[in-house]
């Protein structure tokens, strides 16, 4: 590919974000956009992530930001022309405490009041929702059936494709060396293949946005994750089609439409880590969980196990915003475990930002500076 | 005799034929692992045991590269597929 050496924006991460922000630009109109991808699109924490989307959430903002996902995802073949894999087969929520279920009837009133139509159900109405489960031992489920997963390969690759039809440079096994600035604005990128001068620049960097901030002078409190999944060979539909999520059991279990079933958990600890390594003891212990909660599993066969970095701030909840004290230099990180589910809005609501248009849905809770301000926002629905 | 190729299953756990992996790697998917998460190819239960060599070659092919140059692609625990029930009972001995 013909090295281009300027560019009206540079975007660092072919993630869902990234590949949803360039198409996004490209699409209200910006030329010369340009995503710089150190290894393959989706090779980072989009591709290892669990493919979740759910507008279960407990605070307004997520709440919104949820729905629009769901409603973006239920016509994002159409407007993208690629299959995404979407399966809207709902998430049930479990729950083992009272606080717990207590906790999910609290936000469940919340959701209904923003028109997310969930709903308590009964565990014989669980049942029916998720044929393979057994949970004696919980004591209530909140259901909301337009939540569900996607294929975040081809949700990524699907936004490639149509960003690449608008103009869109993708540069592949690329690395982003340094983020220039003068005088407290951006002006371009240096990469392992040659420089680019811009006068916005983007960190989508997943799991490496702290490193990729710093570049531009910029210190984020983020840090990274290690989170690991394992998924099974295929087997007949209809053991798991819901996402099955629970906090205090710790765990998410779906089943693929093509039959594979896919399961993690978080880690105990919560370790900081670059590493992307594979353990014999998550491989144990998520095993012993997929057989308690789902137990005509026992036979089913593991195929493989991988790893991905969360991408974590403080307070659980993504940094979306413009730099403070650099202008030009927009962050779209530390999503903590939910970049995917948010990828299609995030990204429209950054290019309406950076085209100096106003997001739809505000989002200017989600600036960086809430950590020194300690104006945090408290999610009870994370993991 | 192209066209007849082309309909020929490479990777035989999911179906996927010449022709849909030469599609992609004119599209730039050039890279087994690109072509995996696009196509599912190499994700059955054979782990690209099948498949890997014959799609490296065709990469290398397709893009002019001696095939030592093209990337084989990550490679997964667990080597062989195991039962969960297996994974479950761990380490007690039974």
């Amino acid at each position: 590919m013909t090295w281009k050496n300027t560019a009206n924006a540079v975007i660092i991460g072919g993630g869902v974000q990234g590949c949803s922000i360039a198409y996004n630009l490209a699409k209200m109109g910006m030329k010369d956009v340009v995503v710089i991808e150190k290894d393959t699109i989706s090779s980072g924490s989009t591709g290892r992530c669990g493919a979740g989307i759910r507008a279960q959430w407990g605070t307004e903002m997520n709440c919104r930001f949820g729905l629009a996902c769901v409603e973006k995802f239920e016509n994002l073949q159409e407007e993208l022309g690629m299959d995404c894999g979407l399966n809207q087969s709902g998430y049930l929520m479990v729950a083992y405490k009272d606080s717990e279920f207590d906790q999910l009837k609290k936000s469940m009133t919340l959701q209904n009041s923003l028109g997310i139509n969930t709903r308590v159900v009964s565990y014989d109405e669980a049942r029916e929702i998720c044929p393979g489960l057994s949970a004696e031992d919980a004591v209530g489920f909140t259901f909301h059936d337009r939540d569900g997963h996607a294929d975040p390969f081809l949700t990524t690759f699907a936004y490639q494709e149509a960003a690449k039809k608008l103009g869109v440079t993708f540069h592949k096994f690329t690395e982003v060396t340094d983020v220039k600035t003068v005088s407290g604005k951006v002006v371009g990128v240096s990469t392992s293949k040659g420089d680019i001068d811009a006068p916005v620049v983007v960190n989508a960097a997943g799991g490496y946005s702290q490193i990729v901030a710093k570049m531009g002078e910029v210190d984020i409190p983020n840090f990274s994750e290690l989170h690991q999944i394992i998924i099974t060979e295929p087997v007949e539909a209809g053991v798991c089609p819901p996402m099955l999520m629970s906090f205090t059991g710790n765990y998410y279990i779906q089943q693929r439409p093509h039959g594979s079933i896919i399961g993690g958990c978080s880690p105990d600890g919560h370790p900081e880590d670059y590493d992307l390594g594979n353990s014999w003891d998550f491989l144990e212990k998520m095993s012993k969980t997929f057989v308690k909660l789902l137990p005509r599993t026992k036979g089913v066969r593991v195929v493989r196990q991988w790893s991905g970095l969360y991408n974590m701030t403080p307070d659980r909840q993504p940094i979306l915003c413009e730099a403070e004290n650099v202008s030009g230099f927009y962050l779209s990180v530390g999503y903590s475990g939910h970049g995917f589910m948010f990828g299609p809005i995030t990204g429209e609501l950054l290019a309406q930002k950076i085209m100096g248009q106003e997001p739809w849905i505000p989002i200017d809770k989600l600036h960086y500076k809430r950590f020194e301000t300690g104006d945090l926002i408290v999610e009870p629905a994370v993991v | 005799m192209a066209d007849k190729q082309n309909d020929i299953v490479i990777c035989r756990c999911e179906e996927v034929t010449l022709g849909e992996i030469r599609e992609w790697i004119a599209k730039g998917y050039d890279t087994f692992d690109e072509l995996k998460r696009v196509l599912r190819v190499g994700m059955g239960p054979c782990q690209g045991r099948g498949c890997r060599d014959i799609i490296l070659k065709e990469i290398a092919r397709m893009t002019k590269k001696p095939v030592t140059e093209i990337p084989p692609g990550t490679f997964r625990p667990p080597a062989k597929p195991i039962k969960l029930g297996v994974l479950a009972r761990g380490g007690d001995g039974k």
